[in-house]
């Protein structure tokens, strides 16, 4: 597949890259003139994977964090990737309230604003060798939101 | 002297793993330093929240309740209302429009 754009980022795993990777992908989305609450739904989505591969995969000791920031006309598909110790079972991990980490006060929600923020995740983890997190979302293009206005329009 | 009631807790940019764990530090040594009963969020200042934000919230929550007091939240940002519904928050944590309004609410609800 040709994307129309394509972004690559490696950055420490320190957590505060995490404001780094949300001012990023909000960059990238911006030209594609999302709305404000999209832009919100993206920062939160890509906040929560980035922590998750800091926190979990490397389990706060360090190592390199993956990003890969891609469009396909109004499509965004983000991917947030480590080689931390991967996740055993993720059907399991993605379960709401599920935690590994309950004494860092981690909730378990994370996959679950993941999945409620984008419009797809996509989870692929090796044990041991790390794991990657595809989010995908489809902008509501000025466009689209002009026709939509215009059928409302002509259904009155 | 008479004891103040509630912590009032300003927090003042995004609320992510990275900020989560210095709030809470200093939020947890504050309201033992106060000893007051409840604590009020002011989120005025707070324009982003992932669930680093959550975890932080629910944990003062426990923590405050079981001391008998009650903990609520003001003038909490638009945005945040998905992240505040989505995950649960809001069946265990009330927001207001106001500080005042928070504050009244958690003296009405202590006295019930
Ligand atoms: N990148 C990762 N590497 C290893 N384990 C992970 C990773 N991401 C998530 N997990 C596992 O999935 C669980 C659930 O993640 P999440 O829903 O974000 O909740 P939380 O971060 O609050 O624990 C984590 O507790 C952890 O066990
Ligand atoms: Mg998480």
């Amino acid at each position: 597949m040709i994307y129309d754009n394509e972004i690559n980022i490696s950055m420490s795993a320190v957590s505060q890259n995490e404001a780094f990777a949300r001012v990023a992908a909000a960059a990238f989305v911006a030209p594609l003139d999302p709305l404000l609450n999209e832009l919100t739904d993206i920062k939160t989505a890509v906040s929560e994977a980035v922590t998750n591969s800091i926190i979990h995969g490397y389990e706060n000791k360090g190592g390199t964090v993956y990003l890969t920031f891609r469009s396909y006309g109004s499509e965004i598909i983000i991917t947030v990737s480590d080689t931390g110790i991967g996740i055993e079972d993720v059907a399991l991990a993605m379960t709401p309230q599920y935690t590994s980490r309950p004494e860092m006060e981690r909730t378990g929600m994370g996959f679950t604003v993941m999945k409620e923020f984008m419009d797809h995740v996509q989870v692929t983890s090796v044990p041991g060798r790390g794991t990657t997190v595809e989010l995908r979302k489809t902008i509501e293009t000025q466009t689209n939101r002009a026709e939509h206005f215009f059928s409302m329009i002509r259904e009155h | 002297m008479e004891r103040k009631k509630n912590l009032i807790v300003k927090i003042q940019g995004d609320i992510d793993q990275h900020n989560a764990e210095e709030i809470r530090a200093k939020v947890d040594k504050e309201f033992e330093r106060s000893r007051c009963r409840h604590m009020i969020f002011d989120f005025s200042g707070v324009s982003f929240m992932d669930s680093s934000g959550i975890g932080l919230l629910i944990g003062r929550y426990k923590s405050v309740t079981a001391r008998g007091g009650t903990v609520a939240i003001a003038n909490m940002n638009s945005d945040l209302g998905r992240i505040y519904n989505i995950s649960g928050l809001k069946k265990i944590i009330s927001s207001f429009d106001s500080l005042d309004q928070a504050e009244k609410q958690v003296e009405n609800q202590a006295h019930a």
